[in-house]
Order: structure tokens, then sequence, then C-alpha cells
């Protein structure tokens, strides 16, 4: 091959920082499959959506396995058994139904609104610790350790334990991004191991929360008695590792994105400063146009699907680019433009379906307070750099670092 | 004046008058301004109230979660109309282009748009139909008298006919512990209007939340007290029901009769309209300036044999009240086809129910995904090797691929796998039905034949 194929392209690192034109190559092949054995790429808004609701694809990790890639989550080497984003109904849903009790409705309605006020307090401590220094990395200093705070305190996992399960968080996250480089198989091992031993940390708590609930979601999570009846340990364990990655990878790029696009187009930076009611807009726009999940690489079909005339044969992998969903030009008009005022917003990036994204109501509620806060209380703030340096990750794709310059914090 | 001017006047200066002040005469009205027509607008209603919303008043106000009086619809901008409420149109003079009111007065139209929709079905014994404690549910009003009532703690309610609403009312009280008893010609509730392999499951719904089912039965009399309060129900075999709450839910009635000799082609069925919700007079030719939309229209859809479909859901009310309005004001070209895939849902019980396609056209069932034991699946239903229709209960979110599969005509039954795919799901199996032609509670969507002058009341789809 002369040419370097599309979806290397996409997961190369040089491309990080601006892969659209790439998603833009792909929408003159809607449905495109460039090396045998290899995954089809779809990229339409129509196609991603019908085939995130289509009961032929499957999320089951050990159908992925079988179509060839050497799954972390496998429950042979890690004996912990894949958490319910790798499963497909029935386990699925009943997971997902026993998660969901302590956390949204109909059995827990106002849980995320009720947090309304700590989110709030966590956010104005952030950065009031910011102190006197006049740059600032948003990454470090802000949108990291917030999720992880809220997503600590909703488990009730340790804060000051960060440390110590960031350890194993990196290489996991690191074995979900498709780099199809050489490294691939040590990459899983590593990803593997550390899954294992963040799951003997939580198992620790867990322990601890059975014999003495404190009302955090790990104690709901093993003493929950709903019609589904309990979790095993097993099951409680691997759904607390997805929560806790699930619920502080994804926000901090959701932020970053944000604050980088909000400096990227300051005139949306002073509307909301000066009305805080546009941040509703601004997060759903910004999920569509920088989504933090670009695609999703972990769906096989278990029959033979046709898709734009494309024979996609049972047993292929699939990858749904959500990013370029989001800007695909017969669904959206000017899709290359930020603009929050679109009247038709709805985007891809909590995916659809049965997968949609469990935490999206906590983590659309993290996205509005830290970004009306951050562009409420920084006066005349600067890009350091742009593009700043990416994280490698190209499915979990956001800035590793945002320097940003600033002349004072308002009260 | 050529066709462009006096389209161009109509959009300018028209008069159009909407009659049926309700979900689908309302967001007509809104589609109408939002497409720039500033001419008068007069709505029409014999309500006394502002467009409100019904699905709840079997949910929500039920439970005491909603008020009744604060159900009104949402706006999606100002429509800037005359509002005529508490007043019915008693008639229509077509050549005239006129609509007569109750209050004798008259008001002309350039365009009409018809949305009366229907009404409950009355017990049909009158003297019983007026005893204290029997209720209709369609209206705001009895939603009031009913709740109170259940407020007041019954000793036992009695619902008649396990359609939708009658079910979701039973739902209703036993989710505030009230003693429900349900009484059901057919086998099961929801035959009608999912067949009986379904209404097993919802039969099985019922007993388990301490629901009183009675099925095969009717109700023959409501007996009174001197004081003119309901006390009591004599059952077709025997039975005798104490209660003091009486809920009649035997379907609806078109609102059509205020069109007798009117000359357009409406019946109890409703009113015939072309796919681009113009209505048909009763000799089958379609008139320019009189649309119809909501539950009160039938219209012939190509994804069923261009029969005339007639549906009672909210979804269809809106889309076609938007399709109607479009057209109103656009020429010949621009004019769109409504062509809703039909979709329904509720919740009783807990369960989340929702179809799409025409279930009662299905001859046999395959449960493609979960299991009725479970009562979480989806069932496919399947008409002349062909997908017709589907249901879920709580699995909401795999209908829009079979609604994809209703409007590609996929095969049936449905060979490829699918997640979940129980051993019980590989085979169809017969759906059930009850003869159509049986009055029952209704089955919420039906298939009225191909002539638009259809005026009989009962109608056999056309099944085997
Ligand atoms: C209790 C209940 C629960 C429901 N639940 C669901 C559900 O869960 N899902 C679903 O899809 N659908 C549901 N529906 C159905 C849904 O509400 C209807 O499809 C919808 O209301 C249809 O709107 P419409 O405007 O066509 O008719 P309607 O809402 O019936 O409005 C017609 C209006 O016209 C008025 N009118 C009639 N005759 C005249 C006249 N001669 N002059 C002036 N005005 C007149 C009527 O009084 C009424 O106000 C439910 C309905 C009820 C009653
Ligand atoms: C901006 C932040 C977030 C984004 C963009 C995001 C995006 C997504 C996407 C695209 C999926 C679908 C994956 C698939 O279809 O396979 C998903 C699933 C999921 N997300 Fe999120 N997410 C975010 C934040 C969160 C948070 C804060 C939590 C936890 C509290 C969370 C928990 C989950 C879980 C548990 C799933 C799996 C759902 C399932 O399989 O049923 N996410 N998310």
């Amino acid at each position: 091959m002369t040419h370097h194929s599309l979806l290397r392209q996409i997961t190369d690192y040089a491309n990080r920082a601006n892969p659209y034109p790439l998603y833009k190559e792909l929408h003159n092949t809607p449905v495109l499959h460039e090396e045998d054995g290899g995954p089809y790429l779809v990229s339409s808004y129509w196609d991603i959506l019908s085939l995130l609701h289509d009961p032929r694809i499957s999320s089951d990790a050990a159908n992925l396995a079988a179509a060839g890639a050497d799954e972390m989550g496998g429950v042979a080497e890690t004996g912990l058994p894949p958490s319910f984003i790798r499963q497909d109904p029935p386990e699925h849903d009943r997971l997902r139904r026993i998660a969901n009790r302590p956390f949204g409705p109909p059995h827990s309605p106002r849980k995320i609104d009720s947090m309304r006020g700590e989110l709030a307090g966590i956010v104005s401590g952030l950065i009031d610790g910011f102190g006197q220094a006049r740059q600032i990395d948003v990454v470090d200093q802000f949108a990291y350790p917030f999720p992880v705070t809220v997503i600590c305190r909703l488990l009730g996992v340790p804060r000051e334990d960060e440390p110590r399960f960031h350890t194993w968080v990196e290489p996991i996250v690191a074995g979900l991004d498709p780099d199809t480089g050489k490294d691939d198989a040590e990459r899983r091992r590593g990803a593997q191991e550390a899954r294992m031993q963040l799951g003997m940390y939580l198992a620790q708590l867990v322990e601890q929360r059975s014999k003495e609930p404190t009302g955090d979601m790990l104690s709901e999570l093993v003493t929950s008695h709903g019609p589904d009846g309990p979790m095993t340990t097993m099951e409680v364990l691997s759904t607390a590792v997805l929560l806790l990655i699930a619920g502080h990878e994804t926000t901090v790029n959701l932020i970053t994105n944000g604050m980088l696009t909000l400096l990227r187009h300051p005139e949306y930076l002073e509307r909301l400063r000066n009305d805080p009611g546009l941040v509703v807009g601004i997060v759903e726009e910004l999920l569509r146009y920088e989504p933090p999940v670009q695609l999703v690489p972990q769906r096989t079909c278990i029959a033979d699907i046709e898709v734009r005339g494309t024979t996609i044969p049972k047993g292929s992998k699939i990858w749904l680019v959500l990013a370029a969903g989001n800007r695909d030009p017969e669904r959206f008009t000017d899709p290359d433009r930020f603009d929050p005022d679109r009247k038709d917003i709805q985007h891809l990036g909590f995916g659809s379906g049965i997968h949609s994204c469990f935490g999206a109501p906590l983590a659309r509620l993290e996205a509005q307070i830290a970004l009306s806060e951050l562009a409420r209380r920084l006066d005349n703030p600067r890009l350091v750099k742009d593009p700043p340096p990416y994280r490698q990750n190209a499915v979990l794709r956001g800035p590793r670092h945002l320097l940003v310059d600033f002349d004072a914090l308002r009260p | 004046m050529t066709a462009d001017d006096h389209l161009a006047w109509l959009r300018c200066e028209g008069r159009i008058v909407i009659v049926g002040a309700s979900l689908a005469g309302l967001r007509a009205a809104e589609t109408l301004r939002a497409e720039g027509f500033t001419g008068s607008l007069t709505m029409i209603g014999d309500e006394p109230y502002e467009p409100y919303d019904r699905p709840p008043l079997s949910k929500a106000v039920l439970l005491g979660k909603a008020s009744a009086r604060h159900t009104a619809l949402p706006r999606r901008r100002d429509v800037d109309a005359k509002w005529r409420l508490g007043v019915a149109a008693t008639g229509l003079d077509l050549s005239a282009q006129r609509v007569r009111l109750a209050d004798e007065d008259e008001v002309e139209y350039d365009r009409l748009l018809i949305a009366t929709g229907v009404r409950a079905r009355p017990w049909p014994k009158e003297a019983e139909a007026q005893l204290d404690g029997v209720f209709v549910l369609r209206t705001r009003d009895d939603a009031v008298g009913l709740e109170q009532r259940l407020r007041a703690s019954p000793r036992r309610v009695l619902v008649i006919g396990a359609g939708f609403t009658g079910s979701e009312i039973a739902s209703a009280c036993r989710e505030q512990g009230i003693a429900v008893t349900v009484a059901e010609r057919g086998g099961a509730p929801l035959v009608g209007a999912l067949g009986g392999v379904i209404g097993a499951v919802a039969a099985v719904l019922h007993r388990e939340n301490g629901v009183d089912l009675r099925t095969g039965v009717t109700v023959t009399a409501l007996e009174g007290d001197p004081a003119g309060r309901v006390r009591s129900a004599h059952l077709s075999d025997g039975a005798v029901i104490e209660t003091d709450v009486v809920v009649v839910a035997l379907g609806a009635t078109r609102n059509t009769e205020w069109l007798t000799g009117s000359g357009l082609g409406a019946g109890p069925r409703g009113i015939a309209c072309d796919a681009g919700c113009r209505a048909f007079d009763f000799r089958g030719i379609v008139t320019d300036d009189v649309y119809v939309a909501g539950d009160v229209a039938r219209s012939p859809h190509p994804l069923f044999g261009y029969q005339f479909l007639s549906l009672e859901h909210w979804g269809n009310a809106v889309s076609q009240a938007e399709v109607a309005a479009h057209n109103m004001i656009s020429a010949s070209a621009d004019r769109r086809p409504h062509m809703w895939v039909p979709a329904f849902w509720s919740s009783q019980f807990g369960v989340n129910i929702k179809s799409v396609g025409v279930p009662p056209m299905g001859e046999e069932i395959m449960i493609t995904q979960g299991s009725l034991a479970e009562r979480r699946f989806v069932g496919v239903y399947g008409y002349q090797g062909r997908v017709i229709a589907a249901v879920s209960f709580d699995n909401t979110r795999w209908l829009d691929f079979y609604q994809r599969q209703i409007e590609t005509a996929a095969p049936f039954p449905v060979e490829s796998p699918t997640v979940d795919r129980r051993p019980e799901g590989r085979r169809p199996i017969p759906s059930d039905f009850p003869d159509p032609s049986l009055p029952s509670h209704g089955p919420t969507v039906t298939l009225s034949g191909y002539s638009p002058a259809d005026r009989r009341l009962v109608f056999s789809p056309a099944r085997r």
C-alpha cells in the first residue's frame, strides 16, 4: 500500500490534534473496510444511529475476541468478568438496572440534581486553589481533579487513594486505545493486569461496605435488594471499575475540549460570562463538535448486515465513528462550525440505544458547572499554545495539558 | 387571480378556521404561523379549556402526581389566534365555506382544518350511565372527577374494558392500594390492540399486581342505591361486584356527528382524507379547502396496502397536524404526504409498552428478543411474509430497528440472529387476535378498508 490507510491515520498520534479532515474523508466511503480482518468503519450519522439500535450488533466481549481482537475484559486471564458495557442483553440490562437503582430514575430520580451544590463547591474550591498564579494548566489543576473527586464521592472511594488507582487506570485506558501498532499484545496484557489490581483494591472497599454500608454507590451495589436481586461480588467489582474509569476519563476531556473551544471562539466565552444559562446549549454543541469519546470500537455483528449497499459479513468488527457522525453534512448544516445556537443539536456524543451513556446526566451537570464557573471567574483568559499537546488515546481524545494565561481571578 | 397569486393572498390575508382545539388543532396552528401564515386564525373548541394533554390523565393525574388542571400543552410558539372556546361547531356548509356554531354564530373560512378527535364511548344504558360514581375518561373534567373519587377511599373500583386506558386506570388504582376489578369481554387485556399472545402477558401483569381480572365476561347491568349512587355491577357469568366507582373504558367514538349532511365523507369511523390530509367528500372526491388531522382522521397508508388507517395515537396527531398545516398553505408541488408509521406507548404496572406498525394486521408473532415470562421482550408481527408491526415490553430502545424493518417490508419470520434471542423466539406462533368484528375496547389502530365514503360501523380488516 502506498498510502497509509485512513484507519491508521486516525489512530496515528500525529493526527490527534485535528482528526476532523480524516473524518471528512471517511464520509466519502460511508462504510470503509481497508484491511482483511480489520474493522468496518461507519461514519454517517444515520447509519451509526441505526446500528446502535440494531439487535444484530453485539457488544459482547466474547464475540469481539472471536473476531480477532485479544480483548481486555476477557474472563480467563483476569478473573474479573466483563462489565456491562461489554455485555449483551439480558445480562447487560440486568446489571445496568441494578447499577441504576442508586443513581437515576425511576428509583433515585433526584440523585444527580441533589449533587448540584456539592459539585459547585468542589469547582469553587479548585478555582480558589489557583491562588496568585496567573497561568494554569486546565487539565491538571481543574478538569482532571474535578470529576475524579466527584466519582470518588459518588462511589465511596477515598479521594486520597487517587495516586494509587491512577497508576492502574492509565494502562486500562491505554488498553482501550485501538492503536494498531506492534506493542498491542503487551499493552493489552498491561491493561488486564491493571484491571485486576484495581479490582483487588476495590474488593477491600466492597468488603468493608458490605459490613458497614455508608450510603454511597459501592454500599448500595453490595446491598442491592431490588427486583433483580443483588449483583455477585465479581459483578460489583467490574461495575465499580467501569464507573470509576468512565466517570473520570471522559469528563476531563469534555471540560478541557470545552475550554479550548471557547478560547478559540471568544465571542461565546463572553456570552457565557454574561448569561450562564447558555451553558446548556454550549455543552450539547461541544458533545457534537468535540466529543470526548471519538469512536466506539467494540462492536461485532452476529449476522450479515447491509449498510448502504455494503454487506458487512457476520463476525466482523465494526467501528462506529461518533465524531464523524457528529459532523455528517447529511445531518448537520455547516457541520464544522461551532454553533451553540443550533436548533437541533441531537448528537452521538453519548452513543445511543441500550449502551447509551449511563453517566450522561452527571457528565452534563459537571461540564455545565465547570465551564460556566471558569468563564465567570477567569479574567481575560488566553490560550498559551494552540494546538495544545494531546493525550495518546484516539478513542478518549483530549489535550494532555491546556495552559491558559489570565489577568485576575474574579471572586 | 392565478394560482400563485391566490396562494400568496391566502398566506397573507386568508382566513383559516380550526375546529377542535386540542393536540392536533394546536400543533397545526403553530405550524401555520411558523410557516409564515399571517392571515386570521380562529380556533373553535367545545371544551372551555386551552389545549391540554390527555395521556397524563390516565397516568400521573390518577396517581395524584400531577394535577389535571396543570396538563396544558406546552406551546411551541405564539399562535395569535381568535379563540372560541366552550362553543361547539354544529354544522358545515361546504359551498358557502362556513362553519355554524352552537351559539348561532357562523364563521367563514378559506381553509378549514377539522381536528375534532374522539370521545369516550359511554355506557350504553343511559339511566345506568347517569348513576353517581360512573365515569368515562377522556377529558380533564372526567379526570378531576375520577381522581376525587379515588382519593375518597372507594371500597372497590370496577373498570369495564381492559384496553390501554382501562389497564392504565387499573394500574393507577393498584399503585395506590385501591381494590379493583377489571371486566373484559375478550380473553385477556389488550387483546384487541396486541393479540392473545401478548394479552396473556398483560393478564399476568394485572393479576400479579392484585387486580381482580375477569375475562370472557361482560357487564350486564349497573345498579344504584336509592340516592342514585352506583352500588354494584352484574356480570354475564352471574357474578355481582360490589363497587362504588365504575369506569367505562370501552373505546372511543369519532366526533363527526356535526358533519352529518354536510357532504363530507364523514362517518362513525372518522373522516376520510388523502395522504395530504385533504378531506374526501361523500362521493370520494377530494376537497381542496377542507383538511383533517388527528384521531378523527382516516387516511390511506402506502405501507399497509393503502388501506385507510384510523389511529388514536398522540404522535400521529402531532405529525398529521404538521403535514395538514403545511399543505393548507402550500402549492400542490410543495405538499407533503403524511406517512407516519403508527407508534403507540403506554405505561402500566411499572412496564413501558410500545408498539410500532399495525399489530392487528399480524397473523403471527415471534419473540425476537427477551422472553414473555420475564415480561421484557420484543415481539414482531408478520403479515403475508413480511414484518408488519412490533411491540416491546420494557425494551423500547430497539424499536427504531423494527420500525425500519416495517418500512422496508423485511421478510417474516425473522431469520437472522438477534441479541438475546431465546429458544422460544425461534419460531413464529399465531398472534391470536379476536374477531375484529366483535366490539371491544378498541385496538387504537384500525384498518378501515379502501372506501373513502365508508360509513359502516364494523369493518373486518383484510385478514384471511
Ligand atoms: C386517558 C387517555 C390516555 C391516553 N394515553 C395515550 C398514550 O399513552 N399514548 C398515545 O399515543 N396516545 C394516548 N392517548 C391518545 C391521545 O391523547 C390522542 O391521540 C390525542 O389526544 C389526539 O388528539 P386530537 O387533537 O386529534 O383529538 P382530541 O385530543 O380528542 O381533541 C379533539 C378536540 O375537539 C373537540 N371537539 C369535538 N367535537 C367538536 C365540535 N363539534 N366543535 C368544537 N370542538 C369539538 C373535543 O372536545 C376535543 O377538545 C390517550 C388518550 C386518553 C384520553
Ligand atoms: C463527557 C463525559 C462522557 C462521555 C462523552 C461519555 C460517553 C459515553 C459513550 C459514547 C458511551 C457508549 C459506549 C458504547 O456504546 O459502547 C458511554 C457508555 C457509558 N458511560 Fe459514559 N460518557 C461520559 C461520562 C460518563 C460518566 C461521568 C459516567 C459514570 C458516572 C459514565 C458511565 C458510562 C457507562 C457505565 C457506560 C456503559 C453503558 C452501557 O453499556 O450500558 N460515563 N459513555
